[in-house]
């Protein structure tokens, strides 16, 4: 049952063959099956078969959706009413947030079964799910290596099949580089195509939440429900949503492919590079044209990026005081103690090394500097996407410099880290949808193709996932003792 | 560019963030490696560039002036680390 | 030495709209703690800002009634900041592209008009408020304020005494409410002002050190505050001391100022634009709505009472010291019909008397308009007596009824009847054969005395130009 698609899952579901309380049952088993890998944060066992069995009602009274009754899990970013979200932090270890976030209420009025909350880096700030409070998670491909991050939790949900689907968040890569590294298929939307109401924010101008899933099938169906324009997110954008899985099997022949130049430097692995090739060479089976472009201020994206992200993460986290909700420390001495210590108590390291860099960035004589700078460059870096997709119709390249690495092997080095963030952050700048599809193995590990479309061309990526998904099955392999 | 202990204590006091003094010196070599990182940008030349705040190249839209929302405070301060008569207690503030 | 004193104020105005600048919360004031505070407003995880409209289109009048320019695009921007009533750790608030530019106003002080320019005027929300009764030693927090929609009015420092800028204050206290987008009440915080006080040795080009004085909600306490700060500021010079850039508040039961030192520590806000918020665009179709809405401003007003109903400036003055007042005047003229001197008279006299008398202002009146106009009217056909008129009006003060109503039903009109009239002299000739005497002889106070009977016969009743007339007649 673990094997199966949302859509064959819900023909299931509607002829009988099995139950969505059957269903869910199946996935709770696998979960704690599976609770070394750590990817559920919190586990809704109750609450999931309670839905589960509304769904059961739902489906035979013919009022559904195609996720009715599918067990699903969320990045524990977004805010659920009566279940706790702790954004991977002891800041909100037992924190329970008194609203939902739009995209959980959107799942909700589709009828899917939440199974829990996915494990991820602390406040989305990682790439490698270890500086979570709650722990490393561990790739199921090899349990002594990461997942990535910082929806780490997500990725490997889905890779070991522990959901059906799974949402997560990607502010410099963090839907796609965990998707590639745990050989799951995630999609990053354009900036504004799905409601940030009620994710808990990193920084603003560049999360954006999406879809991760086995196929880009499933990840239609779930950014079918989660886009959209909301009134509660000034920077939603209210444009239609068109129908993702209508246009899966068009035709992709005469397709433009670019590739920029600078996504093949010196940084990257010699295998991954061959792994992309061999992808793009299967594009051009199925009609394809391929041709060299440039981005030539991408090797800018890293610095500018940990600039912007960090200045707005430093005033999005002011709001973790100790005052009203999340952790307090004991006896403060006076006011400031009390900020001081509930923030430096319960904020791990990563999060303090942001919220120090930005504070800096920000302050009195390095605003012009930094800030100011970064945004400038930021507009440099979406021209060159700008020219390069009037070139062609589709950006491709790798996601990851690298393929999952050791747990604990770059925990000393935070720079080496952001480095390896190279390929994914410049398109978070730029605001532009990318997917992450698994293309294949290096050494037992899988790599992911990076695709990365125009604004609101999120049809389109799907389309060129779905099609190459047709043709290879890298997207079905699970890992071992996963099957 | 080198960041001194000093003026990491600053930052972290004008972010109101405790940090053990053990770790002053790790933060202060770390954020002076992610500042050499970023001075890369000032060999480019962006005078001329706009700053750019958004993605998206859209304006504000504008809410109704109509107060729906009810009164939550018992569900809101559910959550809250110290309350009394309906509201938030802290340690003194002086003026 | 001679000294200068320099003022620009910084004025904050509460926007009277019903929801908040950033949530859909209710601004009404006074309710239990915390009750209107909703998920944006306490800054929880994951909530976000919209813009409300209303506050848009007030920010937009104000800065048209001052002929300012209104930005075609401005931006909000963090202004980062720890304190509890501050539920984000930041202020969301406008720094490099506010909505309102550069303007400017006109007060008047003795006769002369003086023009103070408007630097800018911002959008941001409000904080909470810290309550520190006793909670056993701490302080309570109640954010039912925070994200109450503010316009920041900063001036330039063109004041040059406390009274020029209490008549600055007054003038922006008057213009909000006449544009309806400011309820203007000091007592709950609604209009609130920040003053920077320097002084400079006179014929000095480049301005002292500044010392911000911090919330003055009053008029009376804006005045007191300043000439004190000057005269610290004076001595402290003239004493061989320099003065410290500062915050300082100023403590209306000592009147004194003093040093905010608290406020003082590292006052690095770390301003950048809002990324939840995008730039705010005021269209053409919003510029043109705000500009059919916009009022009669109030020297506007003033200088067409003065030519259309030949009213003197003071008059004018007072009669258009509020929009309410200004209507109160033009629907009592229009609807008696009487002459625009008649009308003004009692309003500025009478009405506003027992207002002041009762405390209450012109919106209160149990006198409306209609009723007023309905005793002008009788005044004016001389129905009754201006005496009685004052009785008359102070029986429409405490009931409902109509000055018709009461004049038929206490007997008041006046009477006019000369037959009945002359019955009444003739009786009191005759019967005070002594003060006819003494008034023929020469004696012409007497003819008061005469008067007054038959006044005091009538019950003041008798058309007194009647009466002095027929008096003068027989008596001759």
């Amino acid at each position: 049952m673990h094997n199966k698609t949302i859509t064959d899952l819900a023909k299931g579901l509607r002829s009988q063959e099995f139950s969505s309380v059957e269903l869910t049952q199946a996935y709770l088993k696998r979960i704690k099956k599976h609770t070394d890998l750590n990817c559920y944060i919190t586990f809704t066992e109750e609450q999931a078969l309670k839905s589960a069995q509304q769904a059961d009602k739902q489906l035979s009274s013919g009022k559904t959706s195609l996720l009715t009754g599918i067990p699903i899990a969320q990045k524990d970013i977004f805010c659920t009413q009566d279940v706790k979200t702790t954004c991977g932090s002891k800041m909100l270890d037992t924190f329970i947030a008194p609203y939902n976030a739009t995209v959980i209420e959107k799942f909700n009025l589709a009828g899917a079964v939440m199974l829990g909350k996915l494990n991820m880096d602390e406040f989305a700030m990682g790439s490698s799910n270890e500086t979570s409070f709650y722990g490393a998670v561990k790739n199921p491909w090899q349990t002594d290596s990461v997942p990535g991050g910082s929806s780490g939790g997500s990725a490997v949900a889905v890779s070991a099949r522990l959901a059906v689907a799974v949402t997560g968040t990607d502010t410099g890569g963090s839907i796609r580089q965990p998707a590639s590294l745990c050989g799951i298929t995630g999609l990053k939307p354009t900036y504004g195509r799905v409601s940030r109401y009620g994710m808990i924010a990193f920084a603003s101008s560049l999360d954006q939440g999406g879809p991760m899933a086995r196929s880009a099938e499933d990840a239609a169906i779930l950014l079918q429900t989660m886009a959209g324009f909301d009134e509660k997110d000034s920077t939603s954008v209210d444009k239609d949503v068109p129908d993702y899985s209508t246009g899966l099997n068009n035709s992709i022949e005469g397709l433009k492919i670019g590739l920029p130049k600078e996504f093949f430097n010196e940084g990257l692995n010699n295998d991954i590079a061959n792994t992309i090739e061999t992808a793009v060479s299967e594009y051009k089976k199925l009609g394809a044209e391929v041709k060299e472009v440039s981005l030539p201020n991408m090797k800018l994206a890293i610095p500018a990026y940990y600039v912007i992200a960090s200045a707005e993460c430093s005033a999005n986290l002011s709001r973790f005081d100790g005052v009203r909700f999340g952790y307090r420390c004991d006896n403060p001495a006076d006011l400031n103690d009390l900020y001081i210590r509930s923030r430096g108590e319960a904020f791990g390291s990563e999060v303090k090394r942001r919220i120090l860099m930005g504070t800096y960035a920000l302050s009195a004589g390095y605003y012009d500097a930094y800030y100011i700078k970064a945004q400038k460059i930021r507009r440099l870096i979406a021209d060159d996407f700008k020219q390069a997709l009037s070139e062609v119709d589709i950006l491709m390249g790798p996601v990851s410099p690298t393929t999952a690495f050791g747990i604990g092997e770059k925990t000393n080095d935070p720079i080496e880290m952001y480095l390896a963030d190279i390929y994914t952050i410049a398109v978070n700048l730029a605001g532009l949808p990318a997917m992450s599809i698994p293309a294949g193995f290096v050494e037992n590990k899988p790599v992911g193709l990076h695709v990365i479309g125009n604004y609101f061309t999120e049809d389109k990526l799907l389309n060129i996932a779905h099609k190459y998904q047709q043709v290879t099955n890298w997207h079905l392999q699970t890992p071992k003792g996963f099957e | 560019m080198n960041l001194s202990a000093d003026e990491v204590k600053k930052i972290a006091y004008l972010a109101r963030l405790g940090i053990n003094d053990n770790d002053i010196d790790a933060y202060a070599s770390e954020l002076s490696n992610m500042l050499d990182l970023m001075t890369q940008m000032s060999d480019t030349n962006t005078d001329a560039i706009q700053p750019m705040a958004h993605p998206m190249d859209q304006t504000q839209r504008f809410r109704a002036d109509i107060a729906s929302e009810k009164n939550q405070r018992q569900n809101f301060q559910s959550i809250a680390p110290q309350i009394e008569n309906g509201l938030y207690l802290v340690p003194k503030v002086l003026d | 030495m001679e000294w200068e004193t320099v003022i620009g104020l910084e004025i904050h105005a509460q926007l009277a709209t019903k929801s908040k600048i950033f949530s859909a919360a209710s601004t009404a004031y006074g309710s239990e703690p915390n009750t209107q505070a909703c998920a944006v407003d306490l800054g929880l995880p994951g909530v976000l800002p919209v813009l409300n409209e209303e506050v848009v289109r007030m920010a937009v009048k104000f800065g048209m009634a001052i002929e300012a320019e209104v930005a075609p695009y401005s931006v909000f921007a963090r202004k980062n900041y720890f304190y509890p009533d501050l539920p984000k750790g930041y202020q969301i608030s406008q720094m490099e592209l506010p909505i309102v530019g550069t303007g400017h106003l006109d007060i008047e002080m003795d006769g002369k008009v003086k023009r103070i320019g408007v630097t800018r005027a911002h959008l941001e929300e409000d904080a909470g408020k810290s309550l520190h009764e006793d909670f056993h030693g701490l302080t309570g927090i109640d954010l039912n304020r925070a994200g109450t929609p503010l316009l920041e009015i900063v001036s330039e420092p063109d004041m040059r005494s406390a009274k020029e800028a209490v008549a600055y204050m007054r003038k922006i206290h008057e213009l909000v409410r006449y544009l309806e987008i400011c309820d203007g009440n000091m007592q709950e915080g609604s209009f609130r002002c920040d003053a920077n006080v320097s002084v400079r040795p006179k014929g000095q080009q480049e301005y002292g050190t500044r010392a911000e004085l911090k919330n003055i909600n009053s008029f009376k306490f804006v005045e007191k505050a300043i000439n004190i700060e000057v005269e610290r500021q004076i001595d402290l010079i003239e004493g061989g001391g320099t003065v410290i850039q500062e915050t300082r508040l100023y403590d209306s039961d000592k009147n004194e100022t003093r040093s905010m030192r608290s406020k003082e520590e590292a006052n690095d806000y770390r301003y950048f634009p809002d990324p939840d918020l995008l730039p705010v665009e005021i269209s053409n179709t919003l510029r043109a709505e705000v500009t059919a809405s916009l009022p009669e401003l109030p020297t506007a007003k003033k200088q067409r009472f003065i030519k259309q109903y030949k009213q003197d400036s003071e008059t004018s003055t007072t009669l258009t010291s509020s929009r309410q007042l200004a209507d109160f005047y033009e629907s009592v003229v229009e609807s008696s019909g009487c002459e625009a001197k008649l009308c003004s008279n009692w309003i500025t006299v009478n009405l506003l008397g027992a207002l002041n008398k009762a405390d209450i202002d012109i919106n209160q009146s149990p006198i409306d308009s209609e009723r007023l106009a309905g005793l002008l009217k009788r005044i004016e056909d001389n129905t009754i007596s201006g005496k009685i008129a004052k009785q008359v009006f102070d029986t429409l003060w405490d009931s409902t009824a109509t000055a018709d109503e009461i004049i038929e039903e206490k007997g008041l009109k006046q009477i006019t009847d000369s037959g009945a009239i002359e019955t009444i002299i003739d009786k009191i000739i005759v019967d005070n054969p002594q003060q006819v005497e003494q008034y023929l002889s020469g004696k012409d106070k007497v003819f008061g005395f005469f008067v007054g009977q038959a006044m005091k016969a009538t019950q003041g009743k008798a058309n007194p130009a009647e009466v002095n007339k027929m008096l003068k007649d027989k008596l001759k």
